[in-house]
């Protein structure tokens, strides 16, 4: 597989790890009522969606980016790569 | 005397080879194949299952029946086809399944038993007693079915891989693969151009073709001359480009030296190239298919394209008096070119309703039987004779992401579907494309859309070529008699095995396949699966395209098991990482123990000492007396800067950070997000907004990830940085309670309990050098690290030896900081396996509610804080001469070994010198409430049953006076 | 006051080694000083101001920047690893840090790498058995981290026929077995 580095252009995805579904950008704040809740639905719950799905990948051999890769899990078509510090600074986190 | 005229071989030298002890003689240039049939030697093999005798029926790597062992000694390879073994001088090849001599088979028995062994036999027969599968059965069958043996010797040979880039790869170097290299590499592009075989230019070698008004074999040779003058474009002869994987990746065996005695030194046998390709063009031509009739199966019998290949490329003829059988008109050139070289040769077309029924000559074709379109039949005396049933295009590759091929009535036969694979294209015979005009057009033409979508401009320059169609008229098998038609030559998959499978309801193609195990030979049926299609396809009365096809995974023919594993073998399976005082412990013999990558000292014997544990229990004892040194650099360090790197600590460790104090050192304790313990480790606070973090060993790596994760993804607004510092500092532990002494006659600074107190940290300098001083203690003991830059390493080693050396102090091994830290009853790896939350380890207090850090949440959700969870405690023996084992599992006395009564199980056990006897760590449920309790722990595997009683896990020191002295 | 501490080589040599395979040759280099530099949160306009004027370059992703006394190489965004000559920079942070003051996030890495310096009439011919990068269509000054043989390494073009490879400095033998089997096997 080449996953095509916003920075870096394409690269075997032998450099990168792969974590999981970009959803776990939306960590939810352990200090707010009802959090409890809201972690079991975080780190439990996930959709498993036969076609598109936005991926979490750590370019470890490379540059340490954290990217999110949307990736057709039926045919494996990239369509598209992101920092995802991009994606999570315009999902709404920050500090 | 077979050799005939022409043919690319260089008959000016004399190769000596040998087969099956006899010796021959061929020529540069010449296979194994030909070279044998030079020499009039037709019986090649026997097959699998009824040991019939079997000559070479093709001229490539499509070859089901002369399959031999090659070479000698631990370079013997099985299983390697004749056909595409280029002649070396000394090469030595044995026939393989067959017992005691290729002409006397005594398991031949089982070609006249043959009723008993049609398709489903093993699965029919074999059945029960089950117990008779793996002692009887299984052996019995292997011995009479096996194929090849092995050396059972280490393979001398090295193995390599790498990388290649390209715009445009071409598989496959015949008429459509080199114009199409050709129309690229004139525009500049990046090509590759790849082929299995070590002459370039496929059919072209083998036909009377003309291109262009030269012959073809000689406009493949100038064209593969001109693109050998092109800096831009890659030859790989000798190259199978074996599948397609994702995103225009595709691999390729290179045989580097396989046409070679043995490799030169240095080299290579194989290379596994990863070919990263923007376009790629198929281009592998088309693989011809005999017609089943009776008998057909004899040596002499061959593909009609194969027959012409021997005349027209080796110079061969196989025998005086030939035949031809065909439905097309390729098999007329077969014809043609045979009796151009003078051989008398009869056709027999099919398109007329002319026949072969039957073929006689048991070692050898000697005559076959023709029944004409008038119903007459006649004996012909033959000794070679052609068939061809029609090409199919070698597609395997385009169907490597499950593209179905698609069935074109034109040629009878399986095209690939348009884009099977994504950036793949096909040209020329690979795509139905049969004739040369249309192989060379194809091969430019997607040359030219391929660079177009690389923005290159590329012109075609089609040279004149024949444009013949192929007027093919289906025939798949003779309808004759009772004997047997072939289909699969080397599975022995015959016309009765498919009707017998239809019979008995395996009709998908798939069920078909491996109920007769039609095409799963070394040779992945390439010259039968269509056949055995067609023939399942007339009995269901559906057509082929209805019935189906089979699709081709990689690799396209067999890889040796080596060249995928390349350099990683042996000491090279793996880099090694070595500590800075390695070349030190290596001048005092210590034992090293692979941690991950790196080597560290286990423990260092001295003179006099015989087990390991005389060393260990003297390197814990000495510490403890007095003092010991331990390289710690393996620890991960990861150096956190940034105005926020305070908040971004307090984040991720469960304890806080905030408050740390600069010239402070705090241990911290990382969970996941599910609550369970991550990693544990200490972090300093060098300055205002500088830290370093120390990792375990194992999780160095995880948990830089795992930072940069928080970092970048759950907190991009903080202001941290990260950078890992593990291999720039060499790390050594100092501890007992002569430290402070043994240090204070290297550093430069005070470092009394005043100045340097418990959990002090700070810049230093040792005697001049820069270096960190770290007073942490792993072992119980008053203990410090010293770090210094990695290239004084080795100089600081020996300089904490010689500092020692009033002190009889010592250098320890991991075993001894195990049994230091077990007896101290701090967790480690055994205690740290991610089922295992703070709560569990004793350290439930740790994780702060006042602040939000990763697992804090999760950590606090039910079940995480039951109160009859397990807890970590402390084991002794009852009688302390019993020794504990680390696995084994709580059981109250009296109760069974039963999972209901398990309390848990040891998880860290070392014999303690401090105490003279063994003690463990362990998960005991409830077990923060039952120190003083006598239980049993059982292990099963060990077969023992020791009395235990429950005590704190701090079995040293438990109010840690020592390492605050 | 006992003799000053002898620094070792990665190699675990007294001084860098060269050796020659054909045309190939592979040289530790310990004449570099390293230090890695990160531009704090919102920094990163003063910190690209304050190193021009240091002459320290700092190049975009992929790349290698040479200045006189300074190189730099890209390491992720807003990070860069800085080089500087070993005998006057040993103590590179103590050196770059009051330049760019809190501004930045500066490490030593000095000692976290090592370095070999190979020249070869055609080095992609040999870096093709080590690297996916493709090292035939990066120019001087390329340089980018892969994997030789399992290792994280920088690959840094400095010349045509030159090239380094700074790797895990642990790793320093199996590094060097790995870049002499392959010219041996490539040339």
């Amino acid at each position: 597989m080449i996953i095509n580095h916003p920075l870096l252009g394409p690269r075997d995805s032998q450099e990168f790890v792969y974590l999981g579904d970009a959803a776990l950008i939306h960590r939810p704040d352990g200090m707010a009522d009802g959090s409890l809740d809201k972690f079991i639905d975080y780190a439990y719950l996930r959709d498993n969606p036969a076609g598109e799905h936005r991926e979490l990948w750590y370019h470890e051999q490379g540059d340490r980016s954290w990217l999110v890769v949307t990736r057709n899990t039926v045919t494996h078509e990239i369509t598209a790569v992101e920092l995802a510090r991009d994606v999570a600074r315009r999902e709404g986190r920050s500090k | 005397m077979s050799r005939i005229s022409g043919g690319q071989i260089d008959r000016s030298k004399t190769l000596r080879f040998s087969f099956d002890g006899v010796s021959y003689t061929g020529h540069p240039g010449d296979t194994l194949a030909s070279a044998l049939l030079a020499n009039n030697v037709r019986l090649m093999g026997r097959s699998f299952k009824y040991h019939r005798p079997r000559g070479v029926i093709s001229a490539g790597s499509e070859e089901p029946n002369a399959i031999v062992e090659l070479r000698s000694g631990a370079r013997q390879e099985p299983n390697t086809r004749a056909t595409v073994i280029e002649l070396f001088d000394g090469l030595q090849a044995q026939s393989q399944n067959r017992w005691p001599s290729l002409k006397f088979d005594a398991m031949a028995i089982n070609d006249r038993l043959s009723p008993f062994f049609a398709a489903g036999f093993y699965y029919k027969t074999f059945m029960w007693p089950a117990a008779f599968w793996e002692k009887i059965y299984e052996p019995i069958i292997r011995r009479a079915a096996g194929l090849g043996s092995l050396s059972k010797q280490d393979d001398p040979d090295t193995y390599d891989k790498g990388f290649l880039h390209c715009d445009l790869l071409i598989i496959g170097a015949g008429p459509a693969g080199l114009s199409a290299a050709l129309t690229a590499g004139r525009a500049g592009a990046r090509v590759i151009l790849a082929d299995e075989d070590f002459r370039m230019g496929g059919r072209l070698n083998a036909e009377t073709l003309e291109i262009g008004g030269a012959s073809g074999a000689d406009w493949a040779a100038k064209t593969v001359l001109e693109l050998g003058s092109m800096p831009n474009v890659r030859l790989m002869p000798r190259s199978t480009v074996m599948g397609a994987f994702d995103h225009g990746i595709y691999g390729a065996v290179e045989r580097v030296s396989d046409h070679l005695a043995e490799p030169l030194p240095g080299k290579p046998r194989q290379t596994l190239w990863r070919i990263y390709t923007k376009h790629a063009i198929l281009a592998a031509g088309a693989t011809e298919r005999p017609i089943a009739f009776e008998n057909n199966d004899r040596p002499g019998i061959m593909l009609a394209g194969a027959l012409r290949a021997y005349a027209n490329r080796w110079g061969v003829a196989v025998g005086e008096k030939v035949a031809v059988f065909t439905n097309n008109d390729d098999g007329l050139r077969t014809v043609a070119d045979l009796k151009a070289k003078g051989l008398d040769v009869t056709l027999i077309d099919a398109r007329k309703g002319d026949e072969i029924i039957d073929s006689a000559g048991r070692l050898g074709l000697k005559s076959i039987t023709i029944r004409r379109a008038n119903g007459q039949t006649e004996t012909l005396h033959v000794t070679a004779l052609g068939v061809s049933g029609g090409w199919n295009p070698s597609l395997n590759i385009a169907s490597n992401h499950r593209g179905r091929p698609i069935w074109d009535d034109q040629i009878a036969a399986f095209i690939p579907a348009p884009e099977s694979i994504a950036g793949l294209t096909c040209a020329g015979a690979a795509a139905g494309a049969m004739s040369t005009h249309a192989a060379l057009t194809t091969g430019a033409n997607h040359a030219i859309a391929a660079l177009a979508d690389l923005g290159l401009n590329a012109i075609a320059d089609i040279p004149q070529a024949e444009d013949a169609p192929l007027n093919l008229t289906p025939a798949w098998y003779v309808h004759s008699g009772k004997g047997r038609a072939w289909v699969d030559q080397q599975n022995d998959v015959t016309v009765k095995d498919v009707k017998l499978a239809k019979q008995e309801g395996f009709v998908s193609v798939e069920h078909l396949k491996r109920y007769t195990t039609l095409g799963m030979a070394t040779d992945q049926g390439k010259t039968s699966n269509v056949l055995g299609l067609a023939v399942m396809a007339e009995l269901t009365g559906k057509s082929i395209p209805e019935t189906g096809t089979t699709i081709y995974r990689p690799p396209y023919t067999p890889v040796a098991m080596g060249v995928l594993g390349g350099r990683a073998r042996g000491h090279d399976f793996k880099p090694i990482r070595q500590t800075p005082s390695h070349k030190w412990a290596t001048e005092q013999g210590a034992i090293f123990v692979e941690v991950g990558y790196w080597l560290r000292a286990q423990w260092l014997p001295r003179a006099g000492e015989t087990t390991w544990r005389q060393s260990v229990d003297r390197e814990v004892l000495q510490t403890r007396k007095s003092a010991g040194i331990c390289d710690v650099t393996t620890l991960g360090k990861i150096d956190i800067q940034g105005t926020d790197a305070g908040l971004f600590l307090d984040r991720v460790y469960a304890n806080t950070f905030g408050s740390l104090a600069v010239g402070k050192v705090r241990y911290g304790l990382m969970l996941r997000e599910d609550g369970m313990v991550m990693d544990d480790g200490t972090t300093a606070r060098l300055g205002q907004n500088e830290y370093v973090m120390t990792t375990t060993t194992a999780n160095a790596v995880p948990v830089f990830r795992h930072l940069e994760y928080c970092r970048q993804v759950l907190w991009p607004d903080l202001d941290v940085q990260l950078i890992s510092t593990t291999e720039a500092w060499a790390q050594y532990s100092v501890a007992g309670p002569n430290a402070r002494k043994l240090l204070e006659k290297l550093v430069d600074q005070d470092i009394s309990d005043a100045a340097f107190p418990y959990m002090a940290c700070g810049a230093i300098t040792v005697q001049g050098t820069r270096a960190r001083l770290f007073r942490i203690s792993f072992s119980g003991e008053l203990a410090y690290e010293i770090a210094v830059p990695t290239r004084y390493g080795d100089a600081m080693i020996r300089a904490l030896v010689e500092a020692g050396r009033e002190f009889d102090a010592v250098v320890y091994g991991t075993e001894a900081l195990g049994v230091m830290r077990v007896e101290k009853g701090h967790v480690a790896g055994n205690e740290l396996n991610g089922q295992s939350s703070a709560l569990n380890m004793g350290l439930g207090k740790m994780v702060s509610r006042k602040k939000d850090s990763i697992g804090m949440v999760l950590s606090q959700r039910e079940g995480m804080t039951a109160p009859n969870g397990y807890r970590l405690v402390g084991v002794k023996p009852v009688n302390p001469s019993e020794t504990l084992t680390a696995g084994a599992h709580f059981l109250a006395k009296g109760a069974a070994a039963l999972a209901e009564n398990d309390g848990g199980w040891l998880t860290s056990v070392v014999y303690s010198p401090h105490l003279g006897h063994s003690i463990a760590l362990g998960y005991l449920k409830s077990g923060d409430n039952r120190k003083g309790e006598r239980l049993r722990s059982v292990n099963l595997l060990a077969n023992t049953d020791v009395e235990v009683e429950i005590v704190s896990p701090h079995f040293v020191d438990p109010e840690g006076e020592r390492l605050r002295g | 006051m006992a003799n000053p501490l002898k620094s070792l080589t990665p190699l675990g040599h007294d001084a860098p080694i060269t050796e020659t395979i054909g045309a190939v040759t592979i040289t530790e280099n310990t004449g570099t000083a390293l230090a890695s530099l990160a531009a704090r949160l919102g920094y990163e306009v003063e910190v690209a101001s304050i190193a021009q004027t240091a002459a320290i370059p700092l190049p975009g992703p992929g790349r290698i920047e040479f200045a006189e006394t300074y190189a730099a190489i890209w390491l992720g965004p807003e990070q860069w690893m800085i080089e500087a000559p070993f005998a006057t920079h040993e103590d590179i942070t103590a050196i770059l840090k009051p330049i760019f003051t809190e501004t930045a996030s500066i490490t030593e890495q000095t000692d976290a790498w090592v370095r070999f310096d190979i020249t070869a009439p055609d080095l992609p011919a040999l870096f093709e058995r080590l690297f996916n990068y493709d090292l035939r269509r990066a120019g001087v000054g390329a340089a980018t981290r892969t994997v030789i043989d399992h290792l994280g390494c920088y690959v840094i073009r400095r010349a045509d026929t030159e090239v380094s490879i700074l790797g895990p400095r642990s790793s320093a033998h199996s590094l060097h077995h790995a870049l002499t089997t392959a010219a041996k096997a490539t040339f």
